[in-house]
C-alpha cells in the first residue's frame, strides 16, 4: 500500500520528490510566461489603437457597465483568496478544508463567468457587437468604435476561456482531493493549479481598468 | 546461444511490442521516432509541392498549372516545410531522443506532455491536410492581411488552426527542454559540461516559449476576423494591416533561429567528434547560441523595410540585424579553429558538417545584403530573398539534420548505414542544392520577383538550371530514405561508440536500454574530453 502511494507521488524520471516539485513548479512558471506573451499580442494591439484613437476608445469604454465590472473584479479577487486558502489547507494536510476552498473557488469562478455572459448579452441587445448592425451613440467614427469592441470581445473572450479551463483544473483537483491523493508531502498539483488561477486573475486586473475605466474622467 | 542472448538484450525498441506500446509511449526515444516518421512524411509532402513549383517554372509561360493553383502550391510548400517540418525537425526528433541522454537523465521532465506535443503536431497536421485536400490555401505562408482576412476564398481558417495547434506542440517541447536542462542534469553535469547540442536546444527552447505564443494569438485574431468579422486588422475600420506584419514577424523571424540553432548544435558535435578535438572556445560557442536567441527577438522589422513602417524603425532594425552576424561568425570561426591540427576523418556526417559550414556562410553573408536598407529595396520580394533563406533553412538546417541523423543513426538503430552510398548522397545533396539555389541569387538580383508563375524569356536559362538542380536534390534526399530503411535489417552492428565520440549517449549500448542508464551516471570530465575517453578505454 505504502509503495503504491509513493509511486503515485514520485514519477520514475525523477530521483527525489524535491526534484519533481521543482520541475513541476518551474514548468508552470514557464507556461505562464508563454501566457503573458499570448495575451501580450492583444495588449499590444490595444495599446496601438488606443494611442491612435483615444477619443473613440474613451467614448466606447464609457458604455461598459463599470459597476458590474467592479463587482466581477471583487468576485475574482475573492476566488484568488479562497485559492490561497486551498493551497494552505493542502500544505497543513486538512483535506476537508481543501475540498471546501476548492468548491468555493470554483463557485466564484462560475459567478464571474455568469456575470460575463450577462454583459456580453447586453452588448448584443445594444448593437455593440462588431458587424453590420453595429451602432455606437456619440461618435461618427463607427469603424474605430468597432475596433474597441473587437478588442473587448477578443480579450474578455480569451480570458473567459482561461477561466473555463481554470474551473476544469479545480474540478480535477477536487476529485483528487476527495480521493485523498494530497498530503503535506505531496500537493504540487494544488500548488501549480493555484499559480494558474492567480495568473488568470491578474490578467483580469489589467483588463478591467484598460477596458472599463479609461473614459471615466470625461464624465 | 550466447549471440542469441546478446541479441535479446533489452532495448527501448524491444521492451514492448505493438501499436499501442508506441502510440501511448512515454519514452522520449520512442516519441523522437514518432516525430521522425511524422516529419519525414511532411518533408516529402512539402517536397511534392516544391517539385510542382519547379516544373511550372521550367518554361516562361504559365503552362503547367493555373495561376491560382500556383499560388496554392507555394503557400502549401511554405506552410508544410516551415511549420510541420523545419520547426519540429531537429529538436523534436534528435533533441527529444538525445537531450535527456546527453545530460544523464532517464527522460524529459514531463514525458506525458512530450507525448501530447506529438499528438498536437499530428492534429495540427490533419487540419493542414484537410485544408490542402478541400481546396488549398493561397495567401503565402505569411498570411498577410487584409488579403487573408477579407479577400482570399481559400481555406485560411483551417490552415491557421492547424498552425495554431502545431504551435502548442512546439511550445510544449520548448517548455519540456528548459525544465529538463534546469532540473534533470546528472550529478557533475554542470552547465559548462553540457554538450553544445544541449546548449543550442536550450537556446531554441527559449525562443519557442517566448515567440510561439505571439503567432498563436495573431492567428486567433486572424481567424476571428475572418470568421466572426471582428476588425482588429481591418483598414476599413481604422485597423492597421502593418500591425499584423509586426506580430507575425515577431515570431516568424525568431522562428528562423528555432530552425537553425539546433542545427548549429549538431555541427558542434560533428566537428568535434570527427576532428577528435574539443570545440574551440566552448563557452563562446555556448553563449553565442543564447546571444542569437536574444538578438533574434530584436530584428523582426527587417522583413518590413518596404511595408510602410517608419524610416527610423527601419534604420534601427537594419542596424540591429547586423549584430546577429557576430554570434553567427563566432560559431563559424570556432568550428574552423576546432578543425585546425585536428585528426580529421571524412565520414558522412562530417561531409554534411562541411556542407553546412559553407552553405550557412553564404546564407549568412547574403543575410547582410538584405539587412542593408538600400539593397533590400532592390531585392525585396525577389528570388534573391528566396535563395538567401533557402541557404539558411535547406543548406543550413536540413544539412545539419541529415548530418545529425547519420551521426546518431547507429545509436538510434544499433546499425551502420552503407558508408559509400551515404557519402554519395551527401555529395548529391550538396551539388543539387547549389545548382538549385545559386542561380536564384542571380535571378533575384536581375529582378525576378518571388511568387510569379510566369516570367520573361531571358530568365529561362537560370530557371532551367534551378529545376535541374532540384531534380538532383530530390535524388539526394531519396537515397537516405532507402539506405536507412535497408540498414535496419542488413546494416552492420554498430556497437556502442562507432565514432569514438565523448558524449554520454556513446557510453551506453546501441540501441539504448529503455531507461537509458543502468544507474545514474556521475560526470567527472568536461565536454569533448578525448584524453579522458582514451584513459578510460585503457583503464
Amino acid at each position: 500500500m505504502d509503495s503504491h502511494v509513493e509511486t503515485l507521488a514520485l514519477r520514475e524520471q525523477f530521483e527525489t520528490p524535491a526534484q519533481q516539485k521543482e520541475a513541476s513548479t518551474l514548468g508552470m512558471w514557464i507556461f505562464l510566461v508563454t501566457e503573458i506573451m499570448f495575451f501580450g499580442g492583444m495588449f499590444l494591439a490595444y495599446a496601438v489603437y488606443r494611442s491612435i484613437y483615444p477619443n473613440v476608445f474613451s467614448t466606447a469604454s464609457n458604455t461598459l457597465n463599470v459597476v458590474i465590472g467592479a463587482v466581477n473584479t471583487g468576485v475574482l479577487l475573492c476566488s484568488s483568496f479562497t485559492m490561497v486558502l486551498a493551497v494552505r489547507s493542502a500544505q497543513i494536510g486538512s483535506r476537508k478544508a481543501l475540498i471546501v476552498f476548492l468548491i468555493l473557488t470554483m463557485l466564484f469562478g462560475g459567478v464571474f463567468l455568469g456575470v460575463k455572459a450577462y454583459e456580453w448579452n447586453e452588448k448584443f441587445v445594444e448593437h455593440h457587437v462588431p458587424g453590420p448592425t453595429f451602432h455606437l451613440e456619440g461618435t461618427p467614427m463607427q469603424g474605430q468604435a468597432q475596433l474597441f469592441f473587437s478588442l473587448y470581445f477578443a480579450m474578455t473572450g480569451v480570458h473567459a476561456l482561461h477561466m473555463v479551463v481554470g474551473v476544469g483544473i479545480m474540478l480535477t483537483l477536487l476529485f483528487q482531493a476527495y480521493a485523498g491523493k494530497y498530503t503535506p508531502d505531496y500537493y504540487t498539483p494544488v500548488d501549480v493549479g493555484g499559480l494558474y488561477w492567480h495568473f488568470v486573475d491578474i490578467i483580469w486586473i489589467f483588463l478591467f481598468p484598460l477596458l472599463y475605466l479609461i473614459g471615466r474622467h470625461h464624465h | 546461444m550466447i549471440t542469441a542472448a546478446a541479441q535479446e538484450r533489452q532495448t527501448y525498441l524491444n521492451e514492448s511490442y505493438g501499436l499501442k506500446s508506441w502510440l501511448l509511449t512515454k519514452d522520449h526515444k520512442r516519441i523522437g521516432l514518432l516525430y521522425l516518421g511524422t516529419i519525414t512524411f511532411f518533408f516529402f509532402l512539402g517536397g511534392i509541392f516544391a517539385t510542382l513549383i519547379r516544373l511550372e517554372l521550367l518554361t516562361p509561360k504559365g503552362d503547367l498549372v493555373a495561376p491560382d493553383t500556383y499560388n496554392k502550391l507555394f503557400t502549401l510548400h511554405g506552410v508544410i516545410m516551415v511549420f510541420f517540418f523545419l520547426i519540429p525537425s531537429i529538436p523534436a526528433t534528435l533533441g527529444n531522443f538525445f537531450l535527456p541522454i546527453m545530460i544523464g537523465a532517464k527522460d524529459l521532465a514531463f514525458p506525458r506532455i512530450n507525448l501530447l506535443s506529438w499528438y498536437l503536431l499530428v492534429i495540427g497536421g490533419c487540419f493542414g491536410m484537410y485544408a490542402m485536400l478541400a481546396g488549398g490555401v493561397d495567401t503565402g505562408w505569411t498570411f498577410y492581411v487584409p488579403y487573408s482576412s477579407t479577400y482570399s476564398n481559400t481555406y485560411v481558417v483551417a490552415t491557421g488552426l492547424g498552425i495554431f495547434i502545431a504551435g502548442f506542440s512546439s511550445i510544449l517541447t520548448g517548455l519540456n527542454f528548459i525544465v529538463t536542462v534546469h532540473r534533470m542534469r546528472a550529478p557533475g553535469m554542470t552547465w559548462f559540461r553540457m554538450p553544445l547540442f544541449v546548449w543550442s536546444n536550450y537556446a531554441t527552447a527559449l525562443i519557442q516559449v517566448l515567440g510561439t505564443p505571439v503567432i498563436a494569438i495573431t492567428l486567433v485574431l486572424l481567424i476571428c476576423e475572418r470568421s466572426l468579422h471582428i476588425g482588429i486588422f481591418d483598414p476599413a475600420r481604422g485597423g492597421d494591416p502593418v500591425l499584423f506584419q509586426h506580430l507575425f514577424w515577431f515570431y516568424s523571424h525568431p522562428a528562423v533561429y528555432i530552425m537553425v540553432l539546433p542545427g548549429m548544435g549538431i555541427i558542434s558535435e560533428l566537428v568535434s567528434t570527427f576532428s577528435k578535438k574539443a570545440v574551440f572556445g566552448y563557452k563562446f560557442v555556448a553563449f553565442s547560441s543564447v546571444a542569437i536567441a536574444v538578438l533574434g527577438f530584436l530584428v523582426w522589422g527587417h522583413h518590413m523595410f518596404v511595408s510602410g513602417q517608419s524610416v527610423y524603425a527601419g534604420l534601427v532594425f537594419s542596424f540591429l540585424s547586423y549584430f546577429v552576424a557576430i554570434p553567427s561568425a563566432i560559431k563559424v570561426f570556432n568550428w574552423t579553429a576546432t578543425l585546425y591540427k585536428g585528426s580529421i576523418s571524412y565520414a558522412t556526417p562530417m561531409l554534411y558538417a562541411f556542407g553546412f559550414i559553407g552553405l550557412f556562410t553564404v546564407g549568412g553573408l547574403t543575410g547582410l545584403f538584405v539587412a542593408c536598407l538600400g539593397i533590400d529595396v532592390h531585392v525585396h520580394d525577389t528570388y534573391f530573398v528566396i535563395a538567401h533563406f533557402h541557404y539558411i533553412m535547406v543548406g543550413g538546417t536540413l544539412m545539419a539534420y541529415l548530418g545529425g541523423l547519420h551521426y546518431w543513426w547507429p545509436k538510434i538503430s544499433g546499425r551502420m548505414y552503407p558508408e559509400g552510398f551515404a557519402k554519395l548522397s551527401a555529395l548529391t545533396v550538396y551539388l543539387g542544392f547549389n545548382l538549385t539555389f545559386f542561380p536564384q541569387f542571380i535571378l533575384g538580383y536581375l529582378g525576378m520577383p518571388r511568387r510569379y508563375w510566369q516570367y520573361p524569356d531571358e530568365f529561362q536559362v537560370l530557371h532551367v538550371m534551378s529545376t535541374a538542380g532540384a531534380s538532383v536534390l530530390a535524388v539526394g534526399y531519396l537515397m537516405p530514405l532507402i539506405y536507412f530503411t535497408w540498414s535496419l535489417r542488413y546494416g552492420a552492428i554498430a556497437g556502442p561508440n562507432p565514432w569514438g565520440a565523448t558524449g554520454l549517449e556513446w557510453q551506453i549500448a546501441s540501441p539504448p536500454p529503455a531507461h537509458n542508464f543502468d544507474e545514474t551516471p556521475i560526470v567527472t570530465t568536461e565536454a569533448y574530453d578525448y584524453a579522458a575517453l582514451e584513459a578510460a578505454k585503457v583503464g
